[in-house]
């Protein structure tokens, strides 16, 4: 059920006739395609794609959203790219065609970032080489760009990469509030001194982070929380046998 | 054209794997400089802030040269002499540091700030995950530390990660690496209890590897100095 919307949209005469009728920019069916991986078909909460990241960079905020928009810039311009050249893509070595664009991809946005904004390429550091290895972005190449227009592989993109973002975002906010008592570095729950005396805030009385947050199997747990939670509130998800 | 012939699959190959290729020499190239020169300023923004004059990146190189001349950046040889034929700014301590003692040459930059000198040391160790680097100023004592900065490439972030963050390098100011009777102890970094400990700091909770990789970073480095510095003193107490 998850991959109806894809399934409909992959034969490309349907896309053609679509085109010629002049179908609106945002049409119902276009926004479906940013929406849906929001909540329905989700790449992290539904599919389990990129999991790896979402351990890695989510212990604070501001890299979690740095690494985000990262992804959103490489998924939409890689399913651009693929999308342009769907019909030229020798078909036995699509995968590898795939790879060589998104791995220059990522290189040219590691590069532009040492370049541009220094600060935020060190704070990622590897990170950035290891979107390559993000499933979500070889996933949607696979299962929409190589089978859609352009614009439609673009509104995909930024789909996914919202739907993975908010995910990061949500999991980030959860690790850096229990791990070390910030959002985005500012102590909001009191400063923590070396003894409770010195403490403000919560430490004061008696408070303590805590430091499983910080490793990475919490960031499984948390993820595993959210999908409880999104399949709690939408029923569509939960299989039927 | 067949797009399933195996003469399509291969043009295709060979004109993808052109393509992409120059493109990415391409940007490589043209950006290097505007890179190299981002991780230039940040080695003078580093070094500027252990003695305490933060600046932008843009003006890094102004503010670096008007406290370190281009003279009182020397290069140290094991014995403490000055070696003229070593730019001490391009030294690279990753590699330096892999040759033999005789071999090493130890920058040292000596700044001038209203009318007293600091002796910037740079400093490089090994942390949890991977390297840890930073510079270490000390007063013209050449014992009391006046700042520190410390960078790491993949410590785990909360934890090793914070040597970064100024409220673990303030620790460090006006701690001595001498103790009482002038012999070289370095910087202990300990487990709570250095409270009016002259040669120790508090460590980060959950980060002692890293804490340690510090301790040992600063001692390391530091002790290659100390023939420069005693001959130094020796200069100063003949005068």
């Amino acid at each position: 059920m998850e991959n109806k919307a894809n399934n409909n949209s992959k034969k490309a005469p349907v896309v053609l006739f679509v085109a010629k009728e002049k179908e609106p920019l945002f049409s119902k069916a276009n926004r479906k395609l940013m929406t849906d991986p929001l909540n329905d078909n989700n790449p992290i909460s539904v599919q389990v794609l990129g999991i790896c990241s979402a351990l890695a960079i989510t212990v604070q905020l501001r890299p979690a959203i740095v690494m985000a928009l990262a992804v959103m810039a490489v998924v939409v311009f890689s399913n651009l790219i693929v999308s342009l050249l769907r019909n030229l893509i020798p078909n036995r070595i699509r995968i590898i065609v795939q790879l060589v664009i998104v791995a220059a991809l990522v290189i040219l946005v590691d590069q532009v970032l040492k370049a541009f904004a220094y600060d935020v390429s060190k704070q990622l550091s590897v990170f950035v080489g290891l979107i390559i290895t993000n499933c979500i972005v070889m996933g949607r190449l696979e299962a929409f760009a190589l089978g859609n227009g352009p614009w439609k592989s673009v509104l995909d993109g930024i789909g996914n990469s919202l739907g993975y973002g908010v995910i990061l975002i949500i999991v980030a906010f959860f690790r850096e509030l229990l791990g070390s008592g910030k959002l985005f570095g500012f102590e909001v729950l009191g400063h923590k001194g070396v003894t409770v005396a010195e403490s403000t805030g919560l430490y004061a009385l008696g408070y303590e982070n805590n430091g499983l947050m910080l490793l990475s199997p919490m960031a499984l747990i948390v993820v595993g929380i959210i999908i409880w939670f999104q399949r709690m509130k939408n029923r569509k998800l939960i299989e039927t046998h | 054209m067949n797009r399933d012939s195996n003469a399509y699959t291969f043009i295709f190959a060979i004109i993808m794997v052109v393509v992409v290729a120059s493109a990415l020499a391409f940007t490589a190239v043209s950006l290097k400089p505007m890179q190299d020169d981002n991780i230039r300023k940040e080695k003078m923004q580093n070094i500027l802030a252990t003695i305490g004059i933060k600046v932008e990146r843009p003006e890094a190189e102004a503010a670096f040269n008007q406290y370190f001349k281009k003279e009182n950046q020397l290069s140290l040889t094991k014995d403490g002499d000055v070696d003229e034929s070593v730019d001490a700014f391009n030294i690279n301590l990753t590699s330096e540091i892999k040759k033999p003692v005789d071999e090493q040459r130890f920058p040292l930059f000596i700044a001038e700030k209203e009318g007293s000198e600091y002796y910037v040391i740079p400093l490089r160790g090994a942390g949890l995950w991977d390297a840890i680097w930073g510079y270490v100023a000390l007063d013209d004592d050449m014992n009391t530390i006046k700042g520190v900065v410390f960078d790491h490439k993949g410590e785990t972030p909360g934890l090793g990660a914070e040597i970064t963050q100024t409220y673990f390098q303030e620790r460090f100011s006006d701690k001595k690496i001498e103790d009482e009777n002038g012999n070289f102890v370095g910087i202990t970094v300990m487990k709570g209890g250095s409270q009016g400990n002259d040669n120790a700091i508090d460590a980060i909770s959950g980060a002692t590897i890293t804490s340690r990789g510090v301790e040992n970073m600063i001692k390391e480095r530091l002790e290659h100095y100390l023939n420069y510095f005693k001959k130094e003193q020796s200069k100063v107490a003949l005068n």
